[in-house]
């Protein structure tokens, strides 16, 4: 049992690894889809069968569907140079918060004995029922939100303003150019 | 039950925090940010779950993870798309570029 735990989450780390330093977007996105569907496998082996299925539906293939999706509207555009933030600092940064998490979390992992609990079905629609409610409001903003941001047909793309820019004479001739990088939208 | 080696999950948890926080703090694909912050959410998801199996309530962190794998997807699928509006707006992906908005 300790071979697999320890084989799967080195395969998770391996994954983690390579989807952020892959240079194409779609081969981060398998990456990821790798490390959701070992994850999927740990969290069942943990005795939580129904977020393992749940984790490996989601996250295995609704996320990586968007993400592949949104890659072939926006193109595999490969982003080099220096980064944001010095990488030492990067590096730093997470080594710092690796430490204190590790400091403050690893004198608490002492197992107790499972106790009586409430079954899932219990504790989602009776305990939590608020928790859910709030779920379902979250969800239909994030549709909505995402509608917004993609339906919106008033925007000029970069071309249309290039385009327009190109066109010698101002006012009504550069008109339609800009209608025209509106309706590639 | 068969016992379970909590300190490797622990383990796998602290490095799937550390490359998500590397990947979010060095990377500048707005794209990438996303996939960094997915690995950061795997994380704590994984968190969750090794809690509720160290603290004997399963079901609970069960239900914790369910609301966590909600949130996490809204936010993945509004991050993406952001970064197909700043593509169309900009032509980059390039985080760098937004700093060059004003209004």
């Amino acid at each position: 049992m300790q071979i697999l735990i320890g084989c799967l989450a080195l395969g998770m780390l391996v994954c983690a690894v390579m989807a952020i330093r892959a240079n194409r977007l779609v081969v981060s996105s398998l990456w990821l889809a790798a490390l959701s569907a070992l994850l999927a496998v740990l969290i069942y082996a943990m005795g939580a069968s129904r977020v393992a299925v749940i984790e490996l539906s989601v996250g295995a293939g609704l996320v990586t569907v968007l993400l592949i999706f949104v890659v072939g509207i926006a193109g595999d555009e490969a982003t080099g140079g220096k980064p944001l933030i010095p990488r030492a600092v990067s590096w730093g940064l997470g080594l710092v918060a690796l430490i204190l998490l590790g400091w403050f979390t690893v004198p608490l992992v002492a197992p107790s004995p499972p106790s009586s609990q409430p079954s899932l079905v219990s504790l989602l629609w009776k305990d939590r029922a608020l928790d859910v409610l709030i779920q379902v409001v979250l969800i239909f903003c994030g549709v909505m939100g995402i509608l917004g941001l993609l339906s919106e047909a008033a925007v000029a793309t970069v071309a249309g303003r290039r385009r327009a820019a190109q066109v010698p004479s101002a006012g009504t001739d550069s008109e339609p150019v800009m209608e025209e990088g509106r309706a590639q939208l | 039950m068969i016992p379970f080696p909590l300190i490797i999950v622990l383990i796998a948890v602290l490095g799937l925090l550390g490359v998500g926080l590397y990947g979010l703090l060095a990377v500048r694909n707005l794209i990438k940010i996303v996939i960094a912050l997915q690995i950061l959410g795997k994380s704590a998801l994984l968190a969750l779950i090794a809690a509720g199996r160290a603290s004997g309530q399963v079901n609970l962190g069960q239900s914790l993870a369910l609301t966590f794998i909600v949130a996490d997807t809204v936010v993945a699928a509004i991050g993406l798309a952001l970064a197909v509006r700043v593509r169309r707006r900009l032509g980059t992906l390039d985080a760098r570029e937004l700093g060059k908005l004003r209004g």
